[in-house]
């Protein structure tokens, strides 16, 4: 047989043809298996269900060991919808109780929710009880593509401190992309030291590794388990807070509006701190949430505003001691300075209003009395000193960073959220409302009397008086007395001392030792303890005067300050020193002296939130 | 009858291509590694349990063995004496199958006999190729001698395409296309690859860019039109070797297109349909004219490819929308990426790529991928096998299997030059061919870049049949070329 060479060469055309597209191949999988890792991440989305094991989160105590806040477990049903397959709605809808609309409109919200996408575990239905959660759960086969997790909610021993507690929320898109930690559906703190604590409270979420086939079965953990991570339970928290005297605190305030804080001046931990109206905790826990928050912030009694460290009051007569405190240290007065007070205070024109007592008086009977005219020479004498300060401008300024100091004008720190600054107005402000050098002591003597442009929150009204019972320091007011594990934040411990020297404290201390012996609050005076004192009555422009009173005791080794402050109760004795004498009185003595029974009466059942004009009574 | 010829079996094993064996043995051992990854459960069972995939292809595999062995001691006259018979009785079981075998998934071509089903369609493809060595090696057979050759070729080809299409088994039927390689080799033009070449390159155009519109027509009209130009450009100056026709046509395009392109620039609509086919009709037309002076038969051929091009592009979207079945459709859609489709058609393709991708460089390791164990790609062991070796050996693996096959096919076409006999070169070529095929195919479907055709990747993917089909293929040829001194 003869061969045919022409012929023969058309081995090569066809061997370049294979190999040719043996190279388009490689080309191909080069791309494929080194281009990037896309494949790597389908796949591993693919075959792996990384499953949240959420942590128990810390629980909540009192500063006796009291348990407040604990968990309790619920479940919501979750779906990766890429994984569902045609299942039984009927049957669905009866094993959870639900109608057929209401699954419909579950689905329709669920694929409207921000972050929706069919690859990962999406949420359906949150918080079925425990009786759906079993039926569910025995059926659950049946619907390939759903799940349940476990999930925990809170749970409350006691229905109180609400402000102080907060409560916990779904994360929102913003919470996930200011904190990393956070995944849809992950629960966080809203409110109270939920919130701010919530780093220590929250714990390290678990991962589950599972292995999941083409019909979205689980076929086993992955490596074992081996590669799972355990979650790390929240710490619990000891609170600053005397459950006791808290409860206590708010069952004064029932139908008041206003505010009780009490601090243990030796160490700035808060005792009590009231917001009135409070509210119950429960009311933000699980299904009813929405509707509970809805309920409170529609509220027009705002119980939500936590009054004891956001509301800005005028401080009123309360202020006058650091006042006294700011004259002395600036050498303005001196024990022996007197200043005259017929009914008032009048120069130039201007009147300030005084009550009867004896005249010409000095520092201790003008604290003692709680004297208008007194503080009003006083803070003329100092702010219209131009032969010491210059000018009015620079001895206001002096005047402020005292009370800066003192910790007014801005926030305190308290270790909770949404704290106000109040407001102390430096030289510019009012340089800005009368013109520069248009202004002296008289334009703004209001202030004086903690009135005027003056505002505080109740908590560092408290907080004064805790530096007066301490004698010239304070530490910042915390709520948190441990935390389980761990030291609390060195900026709770330390002490803050403002720029007035500490031996013109113990003066201050007298006069309002004073004051409760034989002045303006004798009704704050117990048995067997003695208690300084101030009041407070604070005109505004919102209807009758705020009633407020600050006091501390025992007078030698003060264990707890207080300041009272009632919204629209008129004179600082009516209400103010009743609330803050028996606060007082409750936690030193544990109970109410016999004699004073009638006071605790008259609170718990006044009312005065009738004179707020929120609503018609 | 004697199988066995007592005075050839000294110097047997001595003429064996052993290079050709080992690569047999190294494919096959690599496939059952496969296999047992691919099918390898949670439950962790044995490679030897014959209740599994894996089991069942070790068995396959020693019957494989067993087969190649007596293939190779069989009488080599028998294979071109008995080549005819062979053929017609493998076509006759084809037909059988049509009506006896039961229906799996549509398809009509399993013939179960006990435990264990049987593709004759797999088998029919070493009796296809005797048939054509058989022809070929006839005495003075030249294939462009007649035009009777080409039909008693092309019938040997098309009788079983017909009967396995009866059977609805497409892929397999598609496999015998590949014979057209040996027609080619043995003579046939080389236009008419092609021309199927073109064929394929304008289906695609016209069915890929038929949504966006230039001139009033598909983009994919108007590319095919401008490469129908080139092509007679190209067909005039290296085919007619006619300089002066090509440099009239081309500048008789540049001219009309010039215009055209001037005018649609300020805003002139040309209405590409009347425009390409008055341009290039007068261009045949040039053509023919040209015919009258210099009787050359290459402007014959030029201008019924440009006239047969035309005429193949106006029936692509007829075939396309009403030959084609709908789900070959949206293969071929999700093969030219016009279409997705992840949880339908292109389910398949996109998880075997996720798992060929996944594997990276070195893979992630045997029994390791996530992909195939846990049964993302379907028909992993067989059809999509090659996924697994992708995941779990990654680049190397893929790489390195390829490699194989390309130096089978090489040594393959090797030894069919080296054939002193028109029925052994002929054989040897058809067994190229088929490898081939299976190669471009199935790699190519799995890798994304065929439409899914459901062909078997030789010795890799599970069954009997395909293993045995090969088998066949290979030791016959190994069989005839270790006669090839013997020939006096």
């Amino acid at each position: 047989m003869r061969k045919d060479y022409r012929l023969e060469k058309r081995k090569y055309a066809i061997g370049g043809f294979i190999v040719i597209i043996a190279l388009i191949y490689l080309v191909r999988l080069y791309n494929l298996q080194l281009g990037d890792d896309k494949y790597k991440i389908y796949a591993d989305n693919n075959a792996f269900l990384n499953k949240t094991i959420y942590p128990s989160r810390g629980l909540i105590y009192d500063r006796n060991g009291e348990l407040i806040v604990f968990n309790q477990p619920a479940y919501d049903v979750m779906m990766i919808p890429r994984d569902v397959q045609q299942f039984d709605t009927i049957d669905f809808c009866h094993t959870l109780n639900i109608t057929h609309e209401q699954l419909k409109k579950r689905f329709a919200d669920m694929r409207n929710a921000a972050g929706y996408s069919s690859y990962t575990p999406q949420k359906l239905i949150t918080h079925l009880s425990a009786q759906d959660y079993g039926r569910l759960q025995e059926k659950l086969y049946r619907f390939p593509g759903f799940f349940i997790q476990k999930r925990i909610l809170r749970q409350y021993n006691h229905k109180t401190a609400a402000n102080v507690l907060g409560n916990i929320r779904e994360v929102s898109p913003a919470d996930i992309d200011r904190d990393p930690y956070y995944q849809r559906g992950d629960y966080c703190g809203d409110l109270g030291i939920e919130k701010s604590y919530d780093e220590y409270l929250r714990g390290v979420k678990g991962v589950e590794i599972l292995i999941r086939d083409a019909h979205g079965r689980i076929q086993g953990r992955y490596d074992g388990g081996s590669r799972d991570v355990a979650p790390v339970s929240g710490r619990n928290l000891k609170l600053s807070i005397d459950l006791d005297l808290q409860q206590y605190a708010e069952s004064l305030m029932v139908n008041k509006i206003g505010a009780v804080v009490a601090i243990e001046p030796a160490t700035g931990e808060i005792l009590a701190l009231v917001s009135s109206p409070t509210y119950d905790p429960e009311m933000l826990v699980g299904r009813q949430r929405g509707e509970g928050y809805r309920k409170l912030v529609n509220d027009p009694y705002k119980p939500l505003f936590d009054r004891a460290l956001m509301g800005a009051y005028p401080p009123g007569s309360t202020f006058k001691p650091s006042q006294g405190l700011i004259l002395l240290e600036e050498n303005i007065i001196n024990l022996q300075t007197m200043y005259p007070c017929y009914h008032g205070f009048i120069s130039g024109g201007l009147r300030v209003g005084c009550h009867g007592h004896g005249s010409p008086i000095n520092l201790k009977p003008a604290l003692q009395t709680s004297c208008n005219a007194y503080f009003c020479w006083g803070f003329k004498a100092m702010v219209d000193k131009r032969s010491k300060y210059g000018s009015s401008a620079n001895a206001f300024e002096v005047w402020k960073n005292h009370l800066v100091s003192l910790g007014y004008g801005y926030k305190l720190g308290v270790d909770l959220p949404g704290e106000s600054r109040g407001f102390i107005p430096n030289a510019k402000f009012y340089d800005k409302v009368y013109g520069s050098g248009h202004w002296s002591a008289n334009t703004i003597i209001s202030v004086a009397i903690g009135q005027g442009e003056i505002l505080a929150t109740p908590l560092q009204i408290a907080n004064l008086c805790a530096t007066i019972a301490n004698r010239g320091w304070f530490i910042t007011p915390h709520v948190v007395k441990e935390i389980q594990d761990t030291v609390m934040p060195a900026e709770l411990l330390q002490k803050r001392v403002p720029t007035i020297s500490q031996h013109y404290f113990e003066d201050v201390a007298e006069g309002m030792r004073m004051a409760v012996t034989g002045g303006t609050c004798r009704m704050a005076a117990l048995p067997d303890i003695e208690v300084c004192g101030k009041t407070g009555t604070a005109q505004n422009p919102h209807g009758k005067d705020h009633s407020a009173f600050i006091g501390f005791a025992p007078y030698h080794d003060p264990k707890i300050a207080v300041c009272a402050y009632v919204e629209n109760a008129g004179f600082g004795a009516t209400f103010g020193v009743p609330v803050g004498s028996l606060v007082i009185e409750r936690y030193l003595k544990g109970k109410i002296s016999p004699e004073r029974k009638y006071l605790e009466q008259r609170m718990l059942e006044s009312n005065t939130i009738i004179y707020s004009g929120v609503k018609k009574h | 009858m004697e199988l066995r010829n007592t005075n050839e079996s000294p110097s047997l094993f001595r003429g064996i291509d052993w290079f050709t064996v080992v690569l047999y043995l190294v494919l096959v051992c690599a496939g059952a590694l496969s296999i047992y990854a691919a099918s390898y459960d949670f439950d962790e069972a044995s490679i030897f349990s014959f209740d599994e995939f894996s089991g069942k292809q070790i068995r396959w595999i020693g019957l494989s063995f067993m087969l190649g062995f007596f293939l190779l001691v069989v009488d080599r006259r028998l294979y071109e004496t008995y080549a005819y018979p062979i053929y017609f009785g493998m076509l006759l079981l084809l037909l059988v199958t049509i009506f006896i075998a039961p229906d799996i998934k549509g398809s009509r071509s399993w013939l179960v006999l006990g435990p264990m089903s049987l593709q004759p369609a797999e088998f029919a493809k070493f009796a296809t190729a005797l048939a054509m060595a058989k022809l070929f090696s006839g005495y003075n057979f030249v294939l462009n001698a007649r035009p009777i050759n080409y039909v008693k070729a092309l019938a040997i080809i098309f009788v079983p395409i017909m009967l396995i299409l009866a059977q609805r088994e497409t892929g397999s039927a598609l496999v015998y296309l590949s014979l057209f390689f040996v027609l080619y080799r043995e003579g046939m033009s080389g236009l008419v690859l092609l021309g199927a070449f073109f064929a394929v390159v304008i289906f695609v155009l016209a069915v890929k860019f038929s949504e966006t519109m230039v001139m009033g027509i598909p983009a994919g009209e108007f590319s095919v039109f401008v490469l129908i130009m080139v092509l007679i450009v190209v067909l005039l100056m290296f085919y007619a070797h006619h300089i002066m026709a090509a440099r009239n046509v081309s500048l008789w395009f540049i001219a009309t297109g010039a215009t055209a392109g001037t005018l649609s620039m300020f805003d002139v609509n040309v209405p590409g349909l009347p425009f390409f086919l008055s341009v290039i009709g007068v261009a045949c037309g040039y053509i023919l004219f040209e015919l009258l002076r210099v009787r050359i038969r290459a402007l014959w051929v030029t201008a019924g490819v440009a006239a047969a091009s035309v005429i193949f592009l106006f029936s692509v979207n007829y075939v396309f929308l009403n030959v084609l079945e709908p789900h070959q459709q949206m293969r071929i859609k999700v093969a030219l990426g016009i279409e997705e489709d992840l949880r339908g058609a292109g389910y398949n393709v996109n998880q075997s790529k996720i798992a060929i991708g996944s594997g990276g460089f070195f893979g992630k390791g045997f029994l390791k991928g996530t992909q195939t164990k846990l049964k993302y790609v379907p028909e992993q062991h067989t059809d999509f096998i090659f996924c697994t070796i992708g995941e779990e050996q990654g680049f190397v693996g893929t790489v390195g299997v390829m490699t194989l096959f390309l130096m089978l096919i090489l040594r393959v076409i090797t030894l069919a030059e080296r054939q002193p006999t028109t029925f052994s070169r002929v054989y040897a070529y058809c067994v190229a061919g088929y490898l081939i095929f299976h190669f471009c195919i199935n790699i190519g479907m799995v890798i994304g870049l065929c439409p899914v055709i459901g062909i078997p990747l030789p010795f890799f993917s599970y069954g009997g049949s395909s293993l045995w089909g090969f088998t066949f293929l290979i030791f016959i040829l190994l069989r005839l070329d270790a006669a090839r001194r013997d020939r006096a």
